[in-house]
């Protein structure tokens, strides 16, 4: 089997998302170890700004596999097309970005292919003639390190992990794909408001646990996230006010929420249960404001108040305020 | 409607995980098992549609140690009709395994529909729901948030990066679950009373090679200790210097 490496691209609004030219990335390594070659794929119709990003971002080849029926996206449909190229290419490893579509797509290859997946991969090496991976376990936890026992080699990559790399010009060919009878399709996509930053991709987070005493109080969390200007920061939650109804569980980090890792993260109110620190503990720089001294969230902190939130999160609201107007 | 839930028991989302001795495994030593949180959905889900259609079967089945009986016992419990223990004694990484065992079991009961949870919260690989899709030909929608059925068809909702997506998916179908997508409920005593009498089979399972094998297992670096900056709002000042001098993020 030859060495060649798949990369799926996810292509949303025409565009390729920064997290598939990571993957691209993290295959050029992988390719520079065992000689092999990386083909992009982009599925779907009007692919052709997609495959001129493609073309650039360090793979030797990209296919565009077009097919009207799979213009937003088929579960079963993309799948059947993926495994094909990879089969057509002699792939022996298949990637693709750590997202909603990747991790709905890739699990339903790898079984179409017969073979293992590796998901929410940090690191990712070709030795000795096998691929090897890195991933977080227990949402960070832990970690394992594990070993392909079957080929072909398929994983998602965590993205904002990778740094995307340029390459030269790379030749783009067209196939039409076989969507074949689709199962399940996307009928719609509805955007969020513009002005809501994905928790996952915020620079930085403002979460608020139940010190806050009653959910009208999360108007501080709002307000300070705010300050920040528009599009930098997102509001964050601990388990216990999303069980409590507070705040939506799409604003839940931890262990049964979101896994987020932003340049700055803020825990108000938060005590620090475990099963929250896994879900933040990889925050570059964490402040941790909260009435107790001894609240585990402390051990975790870089910088602390201790102090009631109800002073301290208006008072710091309106220092970065002026902060961020004098930049 | 015939619907079959796979449950997943996992240590306690509280486990501080410590490493075992052999340096491929967490300890179990002291650790407390629970219900995967995101299967709550989907046994619920499975529980609303079966009322809602007035008709059909909850089968609950997990892949794990004997001590599953007892996840399985409190979902007989809430009211599925019967469960299955396909047993294994050692913890279960690889999906390619699980997946393989469990829809070769699928595929020797009456199913049209299988509930899952969107992951398991110990080995966080998020693929078992796909995989048994394409094992048994079904169609699938991950993550889901919202779900209706009609006429056979089922309308999803499920979050995506910054947008929501909506998703049609035609019966037989699987559906993995996301916290959110209904109210779980809780076990009553009628429940708890009706459960021992409840069919749960237990089958040794025949687990094949792993396709991930796990080389090692390790901790995440420990976050070097941090400081107190002060006390009460007069503490704001000394805050921003370190974030801005210190932290360099502001």
């Amino acid at each position: 089997m030859s060495q060649n490496i798949l990369v799926v691209a996810e292509v949303r609004g025409g565009a390729v998302k920064r997290p598939s030219l990571e993957a691209v990335a993290a295959a050029t390594r992988l390719a520079a170890r065992n000689g092999g070659k990386v083909i992009a794929l982009a599925v779907g119709a009007d692919l052709d700004a997609a495959c001129a990003t493609l073309a650039t971002s360090g793979a030797h080849q990209v296919v565009a596999a077009e097919s009207a029926a799979l213009a937003k996206f088929s579960g079963d449909g993309n799948a059947r097309v993926v495994a094909e190229q990879a089969r057509a290419h002699g792939c022996g490893a298949v990637l693709m970005a750590h997202t909603a579509m990747g991790k709905d797509l890739l699990p339903r290859v790898a079984a179409l292919l017969d073979t293992g997946l590796v998901s929410d991969v940090v690191d990712v090496d070709f030795a000795n003639g096998a691929y090897t991976a890195r991933k977080p376990v227990f949402a960070g936890k832990a970690f394992v390190q594990v070993r392909a026992a079957r080929s072909p080699f398929v994983a998602t990559l965590r993205p904002n992990n990778f740094e995307p790399v340029t390459g030269a010009a790379a030749p783009v060919s067209k196939v039409a794909a076989q969507a074949g009878d689709l199962m399940s399709v996307v009928k719609e996509i509805i955007a969020a408001a513009s002005d809501k930053v994905p928790l996952q991709e915020a620079k930085v987070v403002v979460a608020g646990g139940r010190g806050l005493k009653e959910p009208q109080h999360f108007k501080l969390i709002e307000d300070l996230a705010a300050a920040f200007g528009p599009g930098v920061a997102a509001v964050g939650a601990s388990r216990a006010v999303v069980d409590a109804g507070w705040r939506p569980h799409g604003e839940q980090v931890g262990q049964t929420g979101k896994v987020v890792a932003p340049p700055l993260y803020f825990a108000i109110g938060i005590s620090g249960a475990i099963q929250h620190l896994a879900g933040m503990r990889t925050a570059r720089t964490i402040v941790a404001i909260n009435k107790d001294p001894e609240a585990p969230i402390f051990k975790v902190a870089d910088f602390g108040i201790v102090g009631d939130a109800f002073e301290v999160v208006p008072a710091l609201t309106e220092a970065i305020r002026q902060a961020v107007a004098a930049r | 409607m015939d619907i079959v839930v796979c449950v997943k028991r996992v240590p306690t989302s509280d486990t501080a995980v410590k490493i075992a001795a052999d340096g491929k495994s967490f300890d179990p030593a002291g650790v407390q098992y629970e219900l995967n949180a995101y299967d709550e959905f989907a046994i619920e889900q499975a529980l609303q549609i079966k009322e809602k259609l007035g008709a059909g079967s909850v089968t609950v089945v997990t892949l794990g140690p004997k001590d599953a009986q007892k996840e399985l016992r409190d979902a007989l419990a809430r009211g599925a009709d019967k469960a299955v223990l396909l047993v294994t004694d050692k913890w279960v990484f690889d999906s390619w395994s699980a997946a393989t065992v469990l829809a070769n079991w699928i595929k020797t009961v009456p199913c049209q529909l299988v509930l899952c949870g969107r992951q398991a919260i110990d080995a966080d690989n998020n693929q078992l729901p796909p995989r048994l899709a394409a094992m048994l030909g079904f169609g699938c929608v991950t993550e889901v948030g919202k779900l209706e059925l009609a006429d056979g068809v089922f309308t999803a909702e499920r979050d995506i990066e910054g947008a929501r997506e909506v998703v049609t998916c035609r019966t037989p179908a699987v559906i993995s679950c996301q916290k959110g997508l209904n109210a779980p409920r809780f076990a009553n005593l009628k429940g708890i009373m009706a459960a021992k009498k409840k069919p749960l089979d237990e089958v040794q399972a025949a687990m094949p090679e792993a396709a991930m094998v796990i080389e090692s297992m390790s901790l995440p670096p420990a976050r070097a200790a941090g400081r107190i900056v002060g006390n009460g709002a007069d503490a704001v000042p000394a805050l921003i210097a370190a974030l801005r001098n210190e932290a360099k993020v502001l």
